[in-house]
Parts: structure tokens; C-alpha cells; sequence
């Protein structure tokens, strides 16, 4: 038990260090990569509230697809720091405050001894946790599954749609340029008589014969 | 014993940092996509300390649909700065004022 929660400190300490440092770094990478510190840690101490799936859902979803993202979106933008950084000490007074009400309100509130609730006896485990959470969410759960699935879809549809740049591979009218097009762009009159200004270069050709 | 007082202090000052955050990070729209990242893990630890405290498995259902919620959200966020930075060349929050009356 001493183990448990000399690593719950240890991990609640980076935790909390790798998120301090996400929100005041300079460079927008390294908060990036300290986010993924973040993530990483959170889901150490995921394992110890024993949801292993959502664990490696974490690791998985989060630090292998979502902050690749974030990584490819930050070193592919162009950042101008330093305009970006203006203002930064400015506000932190206020965001101390903020932050420290909400601390000291929350820790007044948790000190109560209702919420000093140890963990239950896990022993008889009837189920390992990936299971369970299989027969919830494909039992009990299944619509919200089925929405979860289109919330995804509408997500891709839209990164794709807004973020696709090149040919357009429909048909469309554009109206503008049709109003904006003359007869003369169009139509060209030909004149199909026997052309009078031609006829020195058929006689010549004539007197040749 | 870890308690759960000690879980939700500590989601509790996960979520203050990131607030602190978007407090002090009101430029930078990328930076202000990661606080917001950070606060739903700290609502997310809520949960799943709840979830194992109180012996009930439901909790981690729903942290799986935030989860869930939450890549698509980042997910759009970044391709609408990906679109800003195309066609604005700034992500600052201050230069995005079209709407405004």
C-alpha cells in the first residue's frame, strides 16, 4: 500500500509539472511534446484506478493520433512567437486569482471525510476490465456506440472537406462569369461569300496557268 | 492509501492549471486547443476515479465517449487553424474579429 501511493504521488507530481509547463513554455512544440508527457502520466495513473482499456485507449488515441496531429499542425504553421507571447504576464494576475479560488474551493470541499473513501476490495474480479467495458458498451451502450461512430464520421467528413485544397472534381455553373460573358465572346460571324479581297492572289495564281 | 480525495484534488489542479492557461495563453489559438485538452483529462481522471472508488463501471463509459467527442473536436479545431493560417497567415485570437459588430 506504501508503493501505491508513494507512485500516486510520484506520478501526481509530473502530472502536474508537465502541465504547468504545457501552459507557460515559450515554444509551441515543446508544449506539444509536454502534453504528450502529460497524456503518458495520466495514463499511469489510469492503471491505478484499474481502467486498463481507457488506459491504452489513451496512449493509443491521444498520444499516437491526436498530438501527432497537434505536432504536424503546430511545425507545419508558421508561428510568430513573439507576437503571439504579447500580453502574457499581463493576465496572469487575474489567472492566478482564478486558479487559486478554484483550488482552495475544491480542496475545502474535498477535505471533508465523506470523500476519504479508500478503494474497494478489487480481489474476486469476476471479469478482466476490457471485458467488461466490451459487455457495457456493446449490451447496455450500443446507440450512444452508433452516435459516437457518426460524431467520428461528421469529424472526418468535416477536416477533410474544409481543409481540401485542388481540383474540383463536381460540375458547377458560376453564375458571375456567365453574366459576365458578351455575344462577341461567343458567336463570330463568318462572312461565307466568295471574298473580294482575295481575288489578286487567285489571279495570280491563274496567270501562272 | 490513495483516497478519493486525492484524485480529485489533484484533477482539481490539473483543471486550474489549464484554466490558468487560457488565462495567460489568450494569443495563441494552438496553445489554447492543448488547455482545453488538458481540462477534459482532468474531468476525464474525475470520472474514472469516481468510476473506481465507488465501484461502478458506468463512469468509464462515459469517459470513453468524451474521449470519443473530444479527438473529433481537436480534430476540426485543427484543421480550422490549419484554414486560418491559409488563408489569414496568423493564428493570433486578436486578428480573428470578422464577426464582430
Amino acid at each position: 500500500m506504501l508503493t501505491e501511493k508513494i507512485l500516486f504521488y510520484v506520478f501526481a507530481a509530473i502530472l502536474i509539472f508537465a502541465a504547468s509547463m504545457v501552459v507557460t513554455v515559450r515554444h509551441s512544440v515543446r508544449a506539444a511534446l509536454f502534453l504528450v508527457l502529460a497524456f503518458f502520466t495520466a495514463a499511469g495513473l489510469w492503471l491505478m484506478l484499474h481502467a486498463e482499456f481507457l488506459a491504452i485507449v489513451l496512449v493509443l488515441v491521444y498520444v499516437g493520433a491526436v498530438m501527432v496531429l497537434f505536432l504536424f499542425v503546430v511545425m507545419s504553421v508558421d508561428l510568430d512567437q513573439g507576437r503571439l507571447r504579447e500580453g502574457f504576464g499581463r493576465h496572469m494576475p487575474v489567472g492566478l486569482l482564478v486558479a487559486g479560488v478554484v483550488i482552495a474551493e475544491m480542496v475545502s470541499i474535498l477535505s471533508i471525510d465523506q470523500l476519504a473513501i479508500v478503494a474497494p476490495e478489487s480481489a474476486a474480479v469476476a471479469v478482466n476490465n476490457v471485458e467488461a467495458v466490451g459487455q457495457l458498451l456493446y449490451r447496455q451502450y450500443i446507440y450512444p456506440v452508433e452516435i459516437a461512430s457518426v460524431i467520428l464520421l461528421v469529424g472526418i467528413i468535416a477536416a477533410i472537406s474544409m481543409t481540401l485544397r485542388g481540383r474540383r472534381q463536381s460540375r458547377y455553373i458560376a453564375p458571375a462569369e456567365q453574366l459576365a460573358a458578351n455575344k462577341r465572346d461567343r458567336l463570330r460571324v463568318v462572312d461565307l461569300r466568295e471574298p473580294a479581297s482575295t481575288d489578286s492572289t487567285a489571279e495570280s495564281t491563274g496567270d501562272d496557268n | 492509501m490513495v483516497t478519493l480525495a486525492d484524485f480529485l484534488v489533484l484533477s482539481a489542479i490539473l483543471f486550474a492549471i489549464s484554466a490558468l492557461g487560457i488565462f495567460i495563453n489568450r494569443k495563441n489559438l494552438i496553445v489554447l486547443l492543448m488547455c482545453v485538452e488538458l481540462m477534459l483529462l482532468a474531468v476525464n481522471t474525475n470520472f474514472l476515479a469516481f468510476s473506481y472508488f465507488l465501484g461502478d463501471l458506468h463512469g468509464q463509459i462515459f469517459v470513453f465517449f468524451v474521449l470519443t467527442v473530444a479527438a473529433a473536436e481537436s480534430s476540426i479545431g485543427l484543421a480550422i487553424i490549419v484554414l486560418l493560417m491559409r488563408n489569414r497567415g496568423s493564428i493570433n485570437v486578436q486578428d480573428i474579429h470578422e464577426l464582430n459588430g
